[in-house]
């Protein structure tokens, strides 16, 4: 049973393609994500399923309702959490929580139990403006405000862009729990660290699907030979690489550059000596093993090289 | 229902925890009425007025008399000579010229009707308004005085024909429904109208608009609230409090000012109420049209300046061309305007300004109606 069906969906606004016949089915109870960078079309996404926007093409069906037909019906059970906080900046913690409990026609207290640990956490702030809230303390409010109503689909549309790290690992253990009280999440983000948090991924980029798995099967799909290399002047070393003949793609990725060549079989050794050649010096070279990001890029560059070949 | 009641319990907690919403809702409609009414009056005094009496007689210089003692006008200059007035009225020393020609009282005496016996007079016309009265004032002195001559002046005979040369036609006056041409009766309830209309239209169009600038509505777009339980929960509070400044307005303009109320106050409140749906309704419109409060605030602008001038407020609909005429028929201020006026001036009751009901309730339910379709389509 899938509690999202979206079906070859696109979306333009004026000249711009957005989404570009989309695909995805969600399961009942898992955290989907939906992983891309920024302007790849996540938001947009969202937004079609939270019954925001409508789309130009395909059909999408959340907890089994059409979102332009039977919308009533989904923002019943949907909880949505927008991008930018969007609650009442001038209305305190327990005002915004009561407000939309009340909309729901549900109160505080009912669902007390679903959001007391988010809650809890900012609950000595209640009688605080939203507005005056530090930046994780809004976004725990705003999940709870999404959740007051007991939702079965969460969408969160990138809930940890611009927290500091300790909260992001904390928001991400909220997100397991409520998957285990049977919640569907679907959410989207564009750190990709954050994949191996997700039942399964899809990767976005400009507005199409590049790949759907679980974080491991998209991992142990990866079956280039992967290089870091490390220099004195990365920059250098980029631009050699560049010109190498059996370059396949190559991407900086933190202090490294990561490399994966043509060939199937070759030695590591061949390339270092080039480099060298080249005037590289202090040149670290090793074999890697792939994370969801090198898999990411990986998509990426094979389809732009696709691309021009075309 | 219930839903309109939880976005208006929300509503008015964002309105009054707005520090300067307080201020806006009890202060300004005192300062606009008492600054407005006071500034705002087109009773003209003092105006700087050049007198040269080349005649130099009895009657010239009881005709010199006449107009600087009057209050209207102030001696402020004895140009000897027309190019001497000129110069006066270009630095400003004078608003007004008046030539008595030589042999005024010559000419009156020995009757000599076909000798030119004209009074000049130059006025200063950069504010319309200004030269224009003094016209008016000037002219019902020597009237009076061309009149007095006859009556008074027994060593002159006028033959009953000679009498109609000089006496022309009297004219006798008086203003019903504001007898002593008071301005601030006529002005007032203008002022009233165009503070509810400010709070209607702009308060409407920002506080929608705000939201989705924020981006708060679609946080609430996406609850089962239905589109007319969230605007109907918006716009009521703001209808509440229109309602209570027009009633607040009202108390000033009566006790404080001493406006008269003839009428039924009652009959402008339950039209002020309409109005007020009416004006929510633009406002409403204004903010689908708009993203943020910035467009809102200046399409709001661009239309209320154009209302409350084509709303007879300052200037009379009547002396307006053919064609601005028929576009003021599209202005709700107008029709609020009069009504005011009507009902506490004159005292009209709900029959006599039936058809301005009917008018405003029209503009009222296109209004809405339309601001509701916009809606719709811009939003799911």
């Amino acid at each position: 049973m899938y509690d999202i069906e979206i079906k070859n969906i696109s979306k333009q606004y004026g000249d711009v393609i957005a989404l570009n016949n989309i695909n995805i089915q969600v399961r009942k109870g898992e955290i989907f994500g939906l992983i891309g960078p920024d302007g790849a079309g996540k938001t947009t996404l969202i937004r079609l399923i939270a019954t925001l926007l409508v789309q130009n093409k395909g059909e999408i069906k959340a907890l089994g309702y059409d979102t332009i037909s039977q919308f009533q019906e989904i923002r019943n059970k949907l909880g949505y959490m927008p991008g930018r906080f969007s609650l009442y900046q001038d209305l305190s913690v327990i005002e915004n929580l009561e407000l939309f409990a009340s909309i729901f026609g549900t109160t505080v207290e009912e669902n007390y139990n679903l959001i007391k640990d988010i809650y809890s956490q900012i609950e000595p702030f209640k009688n605080r403006p939203a507005g005056k809230l530090s930046g994780g303390m809004k976004q725990k409010l705003a999940l709870s405000c999404a959740l007051i109503h007991k939702p079965e689909l969460l969408l969160l549309d990138e809930p940890t862009t611009g927290v500091d790290p300790v909260s992001r690992k904390e928001f991400w253990e909220m997100l397991s729990k409520l998957k285990n009280m049977g919640i569907t999440i679907f959410v989207s983000t564009p750190y990709m660290d954050e994949a191996s948090r997700c039942d399964r991924i899809a990767f976005i980029q400009a507005g199409e699907i590049l790949d759907i798995a679980t974080p491991d099967e998209i991992i142990s799909n990866f079956d280039d030979k992967l290089i870091a290399v490390k220099s004195d002047n990365k920059y250098k070393t980029l631009q050699d690489l560049k010109t190498l003949n059996t370059l396949r793609y190559v991407y900086p990725s933190g202090e490294y550059i990561h490399y994966v060549d043509s060939r199937k079989e070759y030695s590591i050794s061949g390339i270092m000596e080039i480099l060298e050649q080249k005037g590289n010096t202090n040149i670290e070279l090793k074999l890697i093993e792939p994370n969801i990001e090198d898999c990411f890029m990986k998509e990426m560059m094979v389809r732009a090289n696709e691309r021009i070949i075309h | 229902m219930k839903n309109i009641l939880f976005i208006i319990e929300k509503e008015f907690k964002q309105i009054f925890r707005n520090k300067a919403m307080l201020p806006i809702i009890f202060v300004m409609p005192i300062i606009q009425l008492f600054l407005l009414s006071n500034a705002a009056t087109f009773d003209i005094r003092n105006l700087k007025i050049g007198i040269n009496d080349n005649d130099k007689s009895t009657l010239s210089k009881e005709l010199f008399r006449k107009i600087a003692s009057s209050n209207y006008f102030v001696l402020t200059s004895i140009p000897k000579s027309i190019s001497e007035a000129e110069t006066e009225l270009d630095i400003g020393k004078i608003d007004i010229y008046l030539e008595i020609p030589p042999n005024f009282e010559k000419n009156i005496i020995n009757k000599n009707i076909d000798n030119d016996n004209t009074i000049y007079m130059l006025f200063n016309a950069i504010d319309g308004t200004k030269a224009g009265l003094g016209n008016f004032y000037l002219q019902s002195i020597i009237g009076d005085f061309s009149g007095s001559i006859i009556k008074y002046n027994k060593s002159i005979y006028f033959s009953p024909e000679e009498m109609i040369v000089f006496k022309n036609i009297g004219i006798t006056y008086s203003n019903w429904y504001n007898p002593e041409l008071n301005y601030n009766n006529f002005m007032l309830p203008g002022i009233l109208v165009l503070l509810v209309t400010m709070i209607g239209t702009f308060l409407s169009a920002m506080n929608i608009v705000r939201e989705k600038e924020i981006g708060t509505i679609d946080q609430i777009n996406v609850t089962p609230i239905k589109k007319y339980e969230f605007i109907i929960g918006k716009l009521m509070p703001l209808l509440i409090i229109g309602t209570f400044e027009l009633i607040f307005g009202m108390f000033i303009a009566v006790i404080i000012f001493k406006v008269p109320l003839v009428g039924n106050g009652l009959v402008i409140l339950s039209f002020g109420i309409i109005y007020l749906i009416a004006c929510l309704g633009l406002g409403f419109l204004i903010s689908t049209t708009t993203d943020n409060q910035q467009q809102a605030m200046f399409i709001s602008w661009f239309i209320l300046v154009i209302f409350i001038l084509l709303s007879g407020l300052f200037t009379p609909i009547e002396s307006m061309p053919e064609w601005v005429k028929y576009i003021t028929i599209f202005n709700p201020v107008k029709y609020f305007i009069e009504v005011v006026r009507l009902v506490m001036l004159k005292g009209s009751g709900f029959g006599d300004i039936g058809r301005h009901f009917l008018i405003i309730s029209v503009f009222a339910i296109s209004l809405n109606s339309l601001a509701v379709m916009r809606y719709k389509k811009t939003n799911i």
